[in-house]
């Protein structure tokens, strides 16, 4: 078995660090310190922590007069809350002004599973990918997690990082070398592309392993960073592959595979499919349940993955329209 | 760097005053010339806020020009940003930037935006204009000061018509639980909003006593008489362990008789001869 650890315990030990490191990081928070991790730091610096409540529009405003003097705030709360709730107050006095906050959200995606659907956020990178100016990115892993932490101190300018509740896969060693904006090509393969984000990055590496066994070779490649999405790496493995399908924990429409989609239609279109909810909220449930009921399981990668491969060059094939006429004027 | 703002006798606070209001009048001038140029923009709240505009950047603001950006000075913030041009106005008269900008309000590549851009306009220390958001900057700021063991005052200008917003309350929470005492907020209580008064619109009072209920130090004056607006802010000043608000009594519109008052002039531009007739009014009162 896999060790697992939630991305949220990397984000609060790399926070106490940078915090000793650097005294311009001060961290917000609304609240929910033991959930998202910021405790430690507050228990180390008390007089850099600031907990603003249950205010997440506050809190953005916060950080950005705290980072138009100089220093670097971290707000934190959960995902759903920290996109949304203040989605105004990041796209004006954040990305707009182009302040360097970093938003750095726990409980991303379905992780807050039994909570349910008030609670996940499954739509705040769709929501948020256009906003000029912001990089988004989800840590695979712990250990990714920790460099991504870093890599966002280091980049001047507004950054949204997004963490699980649950325990995930670590598939890095704690040296890993994490650049924003750049891909890493977890596995070789020529037959299919397969394109994760966050810890689906494990669940892709299962299925190439099932598809394997089938003759498939899929290529995984991990996209840690869906804004700037690392187009080169799209675009490569897209040319050798010919197929490409996406998975993420969050809506098919906005996140991960919209980014893929929209560089692979203006680049080098192939066959694609997207994997995600579709256009559905989910429910209370354990995280591993709900991703198997909405479709993000291994074997839905190992489904769409055959279904695009057979796509390649007999698009024609598609019955979509087909009992439509469309006339001219 | 401190600069001396200390009103020593009364002799020297006249002549301030007279001062002020020489200034007030040449940047209520270069507001109706600005929005009539436009042809947008916002006069009433400009005019409402122009002494109180007027009697931070000539009296109190510890600010330089020349070092828009110097790490010590005095922010502030205007939270109502559609009430830029009075902004606008003094910055250039304070000589941030050169006053034949100012004719380029709101047109294409101007350094003056619609709306106050940090990045844009010199002087600038929040972009702002959706409402209610300045408040929050200015707990930002102020909770810099501390962490950076900087000594200045952080200034928000906030007007009533966003006092309806949530967030301002937030914000207004947040800045007692820190006990924000370097947080001057200034309302300019004009009691006119866009759709209507206050009244009509979202009632607000009673104001002093949401301010005191949330733990603030409150004064309430009349925004346009610089006796009261200089020995509040002094007040304000020597408050140190709380946030200090000075709910300012103003006149949407002031200084032009046809504009005070009425809700239609919020947010339109005057036509040629409005503006003239405009102009000759301010021109011709006497200190």
């Amino acid at each position: 078995m896999i060790e697992k650890k939630p991305t949220r315990d990397a984000y609060g030990e790399e926070l106490v660090e940078l915090g000793r490191e650097n005294p311009n990081i001060v961290v917000l928070e609304a609240d929910i310190s033991k959930s998202t991790k910021t405790c430690y730091f507050a228990k180390e610096f008390p007089e850099r922590f600031f907990n603003v409540g249950v205010a997440e529009q506050n809190e953005a405003m916060v950080a950005a007069g705290l980072a138009s003097c100089g220093l670097i705030p971290f707000m934190s709360t959960y995902a759903v809350f920290g996109s949304m709730r203040c989605c105004e107050q990041i796209r004006t006095f954040i990305c707009y002004t182009n302040l360097n906050v970093k938003i750095a959200v726990s409980h991303g995606g379905l992780t807050p599973g039994s909570d349910g659907v008030t609670h996940q956020a499954t739509e705040d990178i769709g929501v948020l990918r256009s906003f000029p100016n912001l990089t988004i990115i989800m840590p695979t892993d712990f250990n990714m997690t920790k460099a991504a932490v870093r890599a966002a101190v280091n980049h001047i300018g507004p950054v949204y990082l997004r963490f699980t509740r649950d325990p995930v896969p670590v598939i890095y060693g704690k040296d890993m070398d994490f650049k924003i904006g750049r891909a890493i090509k977890l596995k070789e393969g020529k037959d299919v592309t397969i394109v994760s984000l966050g810890d689906m990055a494990w669940s892709s590496l299962q299925a190439a392993e099932v598809l394997e066994k089938d003759g498939i070779s899929a290529e995984v490649i991990d996209m840690p960073t869906v804004k700037p999405v690392d187009e080169d790496a799209i675009i490569i493995s897209a040319r050798k592959t010919g197929a490409v399908v996406t998975i993420e924990d969050h809506q098919i429409t906005g996140g991960l595979g919209s980014a893929v989609a929209e560089v692979l239609a203006e680049n080098y279109p192939v066959p694609m499919k997207r994997i995600g909810l579709k256009n559905t909220f989910a429910q209370s449930g354990e995280y591993e349940l709900l991703l198997k009921k909405y479709g993000l399981g291994i074997d839905d990668i190992v489904e769409a993955s055959i279904s695009v491969i057979k796509m390649k060059g007999y698009r024609h094939l598609t019955k979509i329209g087909d009992h439509r006429d469309y006339e001219s004027k | 760097m401190k600069a001396n703002n200390n009103i020593v006798n009364n002799k020297s606070l006249d002549e301030t005053i007279t001062y002020l209001k020489d200034v007030s009048r040449s940047l209520r001038i270069d507001v109706l010339d600005m929005i009539h140029n436009a042809k947008s923009g916002h006069p009433g709240g400009s005019l409402s806020s122009a002494d109180i505009v007027t009697a931070l950047y000539f009296h109190f603001l510890n600010i330089d020009p020349k070092n828009p950006r110097w790490e010590g000075r005095d922010r502030f913030i205007m939270s109502k940003g559609h009430a830029c041009p009075i902004w606008y106005s003094a910055l250039a008269e304070k000589g941030y930037f050169p006053k034949e900008e100012l004719l380029t309000l709101r047109k294409i590549d101007s350094i003056l935006q619609g709306h106050p851009d940090m990045n844009k306009t010199p002087g600038i220390d929040m972009t702002t204009g959706s409402l209610g958001n300045g408040l929050g900057a200015g707990v930002g700021m102020a909770l810099a000061a501390r962490v950076l063991n900087k000594e200045y005052f952080t200034y928000v200008l906030i007007g009533c018509g966003e006092m309806d917003e949530g967030v301002l309350w937030e914000s207004a929470m947040s800045a007692s639980k820190f006990h924000l005492g370097s947080l001057i907020t200034i309302l300019d209580y004009n009691k006119l909003q866009i759709d209507g008064t206050n009244d009509e619109v979202m009632p607000l009072e009673p104001v002093v006593d949401k301010w005191v209920s949330f733990n603030w130090h409150v004064q309430r004056i009349n925004g346009h008489n610089y006796h009261e607006i200089i020995s509040s802010i002094e007040t304000a000043k020597k408050v140190i362990d709380k946030p200090s608000i000075i709910v300012a009594d103003t006149i949407k519109g002031k200084g032009v008789s046809f504009m005070e008052n009425v809700c239609d002039w919020h947010g339109k531009a005057p036509d040629d001869k409005q503006h003239a007739d405009a102009v000759k009014e301010i021109k011709d009162v006497k200190n």
